[in-house]
């Protein structure tokens, strides 16, 4: 079954589940919760999980001998083992790192790969829709080690330029780097298009997953991405946590980026040992609590299905993507309502985006307003910030009506 | 619709019909500044009386958001008649005052911009600082 007939969301059903959701923003304002893309609401199941950790059960991983952290390590360990199977990696945990977030993933694969094969005359081959997470990572690796940072365009209508892919990615390129989802544009990258264009050069492939996981069903080896990462704060999971996806060589062969204890198999004096995947990636106690969370976030979204997920995103971007784009003065940035993930950044003519964001809470409507940490992209769309209403398996199309009520407010309030 | 707080009649109007909006045909000192959160600018002309310490004309330009560039706008009419030394005793309450509704802690920065713009600029003008640009950061 494709995502196209999948089956509708009870989101009435889904929204109990959610208690925050039923909470007012001043006198008589029900909170209308449209900032998914910075982070998302958590499920009841999750907050359980994490609690019962707490009162039944913490204790540090790998490390005691006792019940407890017998119980957390084992507990701490399964996570992985589901976030991998979450995502496709058929090498389960050993291709499967916690780490912070997103930010956090790339940094590893930057400093532990990057510092140590980048050179002169390599390239790094990213897009113009890059995250901050990517694009200043990627960059400040490069003046580190000499290495070039090259950007596929972004064509009018948000969609990667393809051609221009093909003609950055060359013998030269060691990396190419690339955000699955945009969060500023909704684009949907053909991520396994530019994989094989990377592989065909020997470059590695990473993919930046943070508004891609959370939505739709993702395979990192349908997809042959080298290096996948994504955050669990904008999957129905708690902040602290990340993943970083690996093909099991690649880890093996690199170094680790964070030293100290835990990732460590035997030390002396002079020499270090490193333990085995995936631990030699999580140095220092790691985030435990958030770990096991995050296979709590796994669960309950897969209890609903990622396809259907995905499809009731969809349904609602359009339907916001149309009734905003009812007036000359909003530009919606990015491709078409029927070909994007559940988000719209928009400009409405004659007011900046911190009024509208302004106003909008006044109305309830939590949005974000500013460059959503895509700076540059700002630059090429010309604008030096948007608001970005970004949704999720619990909005409804009341609150599309909402947002929308709240736009006409701040037009009225605005018109001269 | 519920009735906007923040932006009362007297901030939009500001907004819409900015005083002293343009430039100076000879500033003795000129300053800008950013609020890079926000992507607003300001830039401040101020001109100075014969003793050299009275403020006695103002013009501002720039852009950015409703409420950075109504403050700028009822500074510019706020300071002529202020001495320097007033202008720099300013500070972010007085601007709040003059503003006259709520600033939400996350727009402070947007309110006070201009005033620092001019303070910076006052500084820069005495030799007490040395500064490009004005960041709210
Ligand atoms: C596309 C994309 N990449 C990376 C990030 C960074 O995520 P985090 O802040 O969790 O590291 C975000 C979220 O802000 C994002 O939207």
């Amino acid at each position: 079954m494709g995502v196209q007939d999948a089956e509708p969301l009870d989101v009435e059903r889904i929204r109990e589940d959610f208690p925050i959701l039923d909470r007012e923003v001043g006198e008589g304002t029900d909170l209308v919760y449209l900032d998914n893309g910075a982070t998302s609401q958590t499920p009841e199941s999750v907050v359980e999980t994490m609690s019962e950790y707490y009162r039944t059960y913490n204790a540090n991983v790998h490390r005691g001998i006792h019940r407890l952290s017998q119980e957390a390590s084992i507990a701490y360990e399964d996570a992985h083992d589901r976030v991998a199977e979450f995502i496709g990696a058929s090498g389960g945990r050993e291709e499967v790192a916690f780490t912070k977030n997103t930010t956090e993933s790339m940094n590893v694969v930057a400093y532990a790969w990057g510092l140590s094969e980048l050179g002169p005359g390599d390239e790094v081959v990213l897009t113009q829709m890059e995250h901050h997470a990517a694009l200043v990572t990627w960059q400040q690796i490069a003046k580190k080690t000499g290495a070039e940072v090259k950007f596929i365009r972004v064509t009018d209508d948000g969609y990667l330029d393809l051609d221009h892919a093909r003609e950055l990615i060359t013998d030269d390129t060691e990396m190419v780097s690339v955000v699955h989802v945009s969060n500023t544009l909704g684009t949907v990258n053909p991520v396994s298009e530019l994989a094989d264009l990377a592989h065909d050069h020997d470059a590695l492939f990473f993919v930046d997953g943070a508004q891609a996981v959370p939505n739709r069903p993702v395979d990192v080896e349908a997809i042959d991405a080298d290096f996948y990462a994504f955050s669990g704060h904008k999957m129905c999971g708690p902040t602290g946590v990340g993943v970083l996806y690996g093909k099991r060589h690649l880890l093996e062969e690199m170094d680790p980026y964070l030293f100290g204890g835990m990732m460590i198999k035997k030390v002396t004096f002079e020499e270090s040992k490193w333990n085995d995947l995936p631990w030699k990636f999580e140095a220092g106690t790691p985030p435990i609590a958030e770990g096991i969370g995050l296979h709590a976030a796994v669960d309950y979204l897969e209890s609903i299905g990622m396809d259907r997920i995905q499809r009731h995103e969809e349904r609602i971007v359009e339907y916001a993507y149309d009734r905003l784009t009812d007036h000359d003065d909003v530009t919606v940035f990015g491709p078409p309502g029927d070909d994007r993930v559940g988000l719209v950044s928009f400009d409405l003519d004659g007011v900046h985006p911190h009024d509208v964001s302004q106003i909008l809470d006044e109305h309830g409507v939590a949005v974000r307003a500013g460059d959503h940490c895509t700076q540059p992209l700002h630059d090429v769309l010309g604008v030096s910030a948007t608001t970005r209403a970004s949704f999720y398996l619990y909005n409804t199309r009341e609150e599309v009506d909402a947002l929308v009520e709240a736009v006409d407010a701040a037009r009225e309030l605005f018109a001269v | 619709m519920v009735g906007s707080d923040m932006y009362r009649q007297q901030i939009l109007d500001h907004y819409r019909n900015p005083r002293n909006h343009g430039e100076l045909e000879d500033p003795t000192f000129s300053h800008v500044g950013e609020n890079p959160m926000c992507g607003d600018e300001i830039t401040m002309d101020v001109e100075l009386a014969e003793d050299g310490e009275t403020i006695e004309r103002v013009a501002f330009r720039g852009e950015g958001c409703a409420i950075s560039q109504a403050a700028a706008s009822m500074l510019s009419e706020r300071l002529p008649g202020k001495t320097l030394s007033e202008l720099r005793e300013m500070d972010r309450d007085d601007v709040l005052d003059m503003l006259g509704v709520d600033i939400s802690p996350m727009r402070i920065k947007c309110a006070v911009l201009a005033e620092k713009v001019a303070q910076d600029g006052a500084e820069i003008y005495l030799g007490e600082k040395d500064l490009d640009r004005t960041s709210t950061e």
